[in-house]
């Protein structure tokens, strides 16, 4: 930014490669994501789906297929079902994470193999989640592995069946995000907790503060920034939640559709081609996506910026 | 005073020791679902059904030849299908993102601020919401089962951008720019030959993102992809998944959800240092 300003008068003979060099990206964008947004948004004004063979419409309905979407109670359901799944799997993921980060980061415990640790607890991030999904359905499936080692050693009786129970499918839902997660989050807070001035820490230890004294006071406060990041990102993601029960219960979503993600519901309009709902689905996730961000982003800078006055 | 270090010391080890028993139970509860697959990727259909086993058993080969001779999941096909799409997708994105960064970077324009705050926004918009468009032009555009529009817009890729952008602000000194002019080096040639060598870490750190993204990308495709000699390995997946799960071999079965993990895991564990430096670098910086 420096040398820019600087030589800010040199520059200016060459901006035309500014805009030269930017033309790819734009026109990519503009091609295959801004006109698809746009003529989704479009879609979502028009009566448009298949019936058999026979295309209906389009037709101008205006917000009928928003009426339509909020009257069916669907899609309040499957919004449920998606932030339920999300939670599950972000507060056991945001719990562990805070606490492998605080000890990597702790100088006084100085932990052997924190390399190896992090190598194999990032791993599960780079797995195909749809293969990591179907693994799961085989592993847990009534005469799977899992049921058979929780029945030999007599934990059970007989097989849980894990993918009837609304407890289970969501339990293993979740814990396939926790799993793929937690230690992309893990790094992401030891990268936030190795920026904090280490003779914060001394001062407090000197003044006689307890490791949870030093925690709560020091390291949350200045580690808000990151946590208002992760937070955002795994909520937009948690949203966008599709292949791991897209896969797990082969689209159905079941049991009793208690774990359909909206993805899933939009994915669904899709492939029926009920385009006129499917764009006005489109539309609400994305004002949900839009909204949430901007609301966790608020509360948590909006506490920062309280505590930092008092 | 002595005493006192002595009673600290002993709870410092308790403390450490409890740290190693929770990273062990961690690491074995990251790693057993993997075991598992690869163990009963090893094993015959006959063996998998009574029960589970710890080690592996001599049905290896076998399951490979038969995943190999099945005649209608393809997943050789989809091996490199997959291949073919997460290999030019990467190289489009990464050169074309260094691309888009330099622009931001390096030069001084009137709408330099507004596309960086621009490309920013569209960051954190779903790809999902324009599903219904993007299919929409594919069909328009008579590209389905066609692998271009799983391709092309990789070279928009707003992630990889902002990453390129944050290596640029921390590495690329405007001065061996300014010096390669001097040379008498024309823009384009500066970035092919200067900046784009300059950028190797960060080409590298994207380059795998890039590369595991696609490869296990899953919602694009089965828009796109019918045919079945076109289908990606996450196609195959759920394909696998919708048939009738009881007549299936669990032998195969677990060989190819094996065939589709295994290659990722490898690159992993080869090249993981890069790879978990490289997480960080892409977020904000606290």
């Amino acid at each position: 930014m420096k040398a820019l300003n600087v030589k800010k008068g040199k520059h200016v003979s060459y901006s035309k490669w500014g805009y030269i060099f930017l033309i790819p990206f734009f026109l990519v964008y503009g091609v295959f994501s801004l006109i698809p947004m746009i003529s989704t948004f479009y879609y979502s004004f028009f009566e448009n789906y298949m019936s058999g063979l026979k295309m209906i419409g389009p037709t101008f309905v205006g917000i009928d297929n928003y009426i339509k979407l909020l009257n069916q109670g669907d899609l309040l359901k499957y919004t449920q079902n998606t932030l339920i799944m999300w939670i599950l799997g972000f507060v056991p993921q945001i719990a562990v994470s805070l606490l492998l980060a605080a000890w990597f980061t702790n100088i006084r415990l100085k932990l052997r193999c924190a390399g190896f640790f992090k190598t194999i607890i990032y791993m599960p991030n780079l797995i195909m989640a749809s293969a990591l999904s179907m693994l799961f359905f085989a592993l847990f499936s009534n005469n799977g592995p899992i049921n058979m080692l929780l029945m030999d050693s007599g934990i059970i009786d007989e097989p849980f069946h894990f993918m009837s129970s609304a407890i289970g499918a969501r339990g293993l839902i979740a814990m396939m995000n926790f799993l793929m997660w937690f230690g992309n989050t893990t790094i992401l807070l030891m990268a936030g907790m190795m920026g904090i001035d280490p003779a914060l820490f001394e001062a407090a230890e000197v003044d006689g503060a307890t490791s949870f004294q030093i925690f709560s006071k020091i390291t949350m406060p200045l580690l808000k920034p990151i946590l208002t990041y992760v937070m955002i990102t795994s909520l937009i993601g948690g949203l966008q939640m599709f292949d791991i029960p897209q896969i797990l219960t082969n689209g159905i979503g079941g049991p009793d559709r208690t774990t359909m993600t909206l993805i899933m519901y939009l994915n669904n309009h899709l492939f029926n081609n009920n385009y006129g709902l499917a764009g006005a689905l489109s539309v609400i996730i994305f004002i949900i996506t839009g909204a949430l961000s901007i609301g966790v982003f608020k509360s948590l800078t909006g506490q920062k910026g309280q505590g930092d006055k008092g | 005073m002595k005493k006192d270090s002595g009673g600290s010391l002993f709870r410092l080890n308790i403390k450490r020791l409890i740290c190693y028993i929770a990273l062990i139970a961690l690491t074995i509860i990251c790693l057993s679902p993997f075991y598992m697959l690869l163990i009963n990727a090893t094993r015959a259909h006959v063996d998998i059904q009574k029960g589970f086993s710890l080690y592996p058993g001599n049905y290896l080969i076998k399951n490979l030849i038969n995943v190999l001779d099945n005649s209608t999941i393809l997943i050789v096909r989809g091996m490199l299908n997959s291949l073919f799409v997460s290999t030019t997708t990467v190289v489009l994105s990464v050169y074309f993102s260094a691309m888009t960064a330099y622009a931001i970077h390096a030069y001084d324009f009137k709408l330099r601020k507004f596309a960086f705050n621009f490309i920013l926004l569209i960051m954190t918009i779903p790809t999902q919401i324009s599903a219904l468009g993007f299919v929409k032009l594919v069909t328009a555009m008579n590209l389905k089962d066609s692998f271009i529009p799983l391709i092309v817009p990789a070279i928009a890729a707003p992630a990889c951008f902002f990453f390129m952008k944050q290596y640029m602000e921390s590495s690329l000194p405007l001065e061996i720019v300014e010096a390669a002019r001097i040379d008498g080096s024309n823009e384009f040639r500066t970035f092919n030959r200067i900046v784009m060598p300059m950028m190797k870490p960060a080409l590298a750190v994207q380059a795998i993102f890039g590369f595991v993204a696609s490869w296990n990308n899953y919602f694009t495709p089965s828009l796109i992809l019918t045919k079945a000699e076109k289908k990606t390995l996450p196609l195959w997946i759920a394909y696998i998944r919708s048939a009738d799960f009881t007549k299936f071999d669990m032998g195969q079965l677990y060989m190819m959800i094996a065939l589709s993990i295994f290659p990722v895991i490898i690159i992993y564990l080869v090249l993981s240092k890069f790879i978990v430096q490289g997480v960080t670098l892409g977020s904000v910086k606290g």
